[in-house]
């Protein structure tokens, strides 16, 4: 959208712009553009919608082959899966940034870190649902000023061991009660561990949070849609790119791949858990194909249990979104090592 | 993209979520018991789009207050959080373009459930049972039943609750490990990329020249033969088809 010589335009812009920002280019055009029309977003987007409605019916001949068929409906349905939790946790997000005051979540956590740690991953019990909700609410505790290492940890642990999980788990496995108990404790202790190991090793500016600057001078409602705004683009864009990956990877990957892998106990705990990371199943769904996985050991599908809900393709997108790049790059592999590391261990003492 | 498109594109999001929830579309792609959350999440997209959007039109900015607090409103941003404001700046959200995907995928082209392609990437889910207590069939004939019921009741149960009885089962057509016709179900627990097979071997009556992913209806009876799925090893029960009649796909793809 072009804004050219709106009255009072240089003031708005002037809000508009980012805090810290020092380059002249205003975002939308605003300022320097008067009297010179160029196309917005919002023309673009309608051309796009345009020219996509016109091929309509070559894209849905195109989708109908049998391979691109199921491309097709499993990308559609990891986004659609997504999209409500995703948004409950988005809004969940912007309750905490407009309306906890900063800094009443960190007190209400124990002040040293390594205390705060497990109590913030224990906390993750009480957040029922999908990890994608997961992610903007931990982006906005640490921008609500709750040390990192205990939001991540509660990143973990919300979609690994919240009740909905866990009961899904036993349905799975009737037969194998002590599944559930294995992947309870394999996901508190890696979420547990994960913190510490951002405690030792982790440095802030690693952490790139999309800065909200729209929200200050803001009153709350305003605040409270505009944060909302903000986050289903950024989140849902990345989201979008994570069912693709998976989608994609869903349909290439022979399966009978996994099959010539299954005899070997080692390599099939790392295959199962690279499958985890590929398929990116919500992680109240994820027990049941751990249970068809049959031809697979109980510690390899407890390792495919505990990687899914912490990292997996859509996570890995969601966490660049929302933390920056170079933190995914880094938090991912830590997370999966630890938590192939500790579902091996836990498997061996409990399966 | 701007603030102004945004609005449009999480207008979009909302409505497609609200279009797919509100007529049997969703069904394709996700469990049945998430539709009230999907109407929730586009109600709450669509609410977002209307605010932003009123506020981009008639909305004023009160510059940010650098002295005292404002109670009503909110504190600017932490310092060091601001700091990671850049690389945002210039081209605000530029991954917001690819929401127009699953858009235009839902609304314009609506990806069907998924057929036999994915069934025969994975391998039967029966899954274990280790205690099964399977209630008498329903007292109709033919006894209409699932498939994954049945094959449970053939496997788990030696088909003792299916002896002497006729049962119809309702899947589509995929290729065996031999070539031979198989009638399979998708099951799904969340949504499409967590579907798993259940597959049930026909014996008799065999349908012949059937395209695969084509729906029918099959008649028959309980058979003690058994096959092993080439993808996990799992048992594959049979059915001995007495008829089949081909039906068009259901609503309810999946089991």
């Amino acid at each position: 959208m072009t804004r050219p010589g709106r009255p009072g335009g240089s003031a708005s812009g002037a809000v508009d712009r980012p805090v810290g920002s020092v380059s002249g280019t205003a975002p939308d055009g605003a300022g320097p553009a008067v009297g010179r029309w160029r196309p917005g977003s919002v023309e673009v987007l309608v051309v796009v919608l345009l020219l996509v409605v016109l091929s309509r019916g070559w894209l849905a001949d195109l989708l109908d082959a049998p391979r691109l068929r199921t491309w097709s409906t499993v990308f559609v349905s990891i986004v659609v899966q997504a999209v409500p939790f995703l948004v409950f946790g988005v809004a969940l997000s912007a309750v905490i940034a407009v309306f906890v005051p900063a800094g009443f979540l960190a007190r209400a956590l124990p002040s040293r870190p390594v205390l705060a740690v497990p109590v913030a991953a224990a906390a993750g019990v009480v957040l029922p649902g999908c990890e994608c909700g997961s992610v903007p609410v931990a982006g906005a505790l640490v921008r609500r000023g709750v040390t990192p290492a205990a939001a991540f940890a509660f990143l973990l642990s919300a979609p690994a061991i919240n009740p909905i999980v866990l009961t899904s788990t036993a349905v799975a496995f009737p037969g194998a009660p002590r599944m559930v108990v294995a992947r309870g404790l394999a996901g508190l202790i890696t979420s547990v561990l994960v913190g510490w190991l951002w405690l030792r090793l982790g440095r802030a500016d690693w952490i790139r949070l999309p800065g909200r600057p729209d929200l200050a001078g803001l009153a709350r409602w305003p605040a409270f849609w505009a944060s909302c705004r903000h986050d289903v683009v950024h989140a849902g864009g990345y989201l979008v790119i994570g069912g693709l990956a998976a989608a994609t990877l869903n349909v290439t990957v022979p399966p009978r791949w996994l099959t010539a892998l299954a005899d070997n106990p080692w390599l099939s705990i790392l295959v199962l858990a690279a499958l985890a990371v590929v398929l990116s199943i919500c992680s109240e769904a994820d027990a049941f194909v751990a249970a068809s996985l049959s031809q697979f050991s109980l510690t390899a599908r407890l390792a495919f249990l505990v990687v899914g809900p912490m990292i997996d393709l859509k996570l890995f997108a969601l966490q660049a979104g929302t933390f920056g790049r170079g933190f995914a790059l880094r938090f991912a592999p830590a997370t999966f090592v630890t938590a192939v590391a500790v579902a091996v261990a836990v498997g061996a003492v409990l399966l | 993209m701007n603030r102004a498109a945004e609005s449009v594109v999480v207008a979009l999001v909302g409505g497609a979520v609200l279009r797919i929830s509100l007529t049997d579309q969703y069904l394709s792609y996700v469990r049945e018991g998430l539709r009230p959350f999907l109407v929730a999440a586009g109600v709450l997209l669509l609410a977002t789009a209307g605010a932003t959007l009123r506020s981009e039109v008639f909305g004023r900015r009160r510059p940010a207050d650098p002295h005292g607090t404002d109670p009503g409103q909110v504190e600017p941003v932490r310092a060091g959080a601001a700091r990671g404001g850049h690389g945002h700046a210039h081209g605000r959200t530029p991954v917001a373009w690819l929401l127009v995907l699953p858009v235009v995928a839902l609304v314009l082209v609506g990806p069907r459930p998924l057929g036999a392609d994915a069934a025969g990437r994975a391998g039967t889910a029966l899954g274990s049972r280790a205690d099964a207590d399977f209630p008498p069939l329903t007292a109709d004939d033919p006894a209409r039943v699932g498939l994954l019921d049945y094959a449970s009741r053939a496997v788990f149960d030696q088909g003792r609750t299916l002896d002497g009885r006729r049962v119809l089962l309702t899947g589509f057509t995929t290729d065996g490990p031999g070539g031979e016709v198989q009638l399979t179900r998708m099951i799904l627990t969340c949504c499409a990329a967590d579907a798993r097979p259940v597959k049930v071997g026909l014996a008799g009556d065999v349908p012949g020249g059937l395209a695969p992913d084509t729906w029918i209806e099959v008649v028959g009876r309980y058979s003690s033969r058994t096959a092993r799925d080439p993808v996990n090893g799992e048992t594959v029960p049979y059915l001995l088809v007495e008829s089949f009649r081909e039906v068009p796909a259901p609503a309810r793809a999946y089991e």
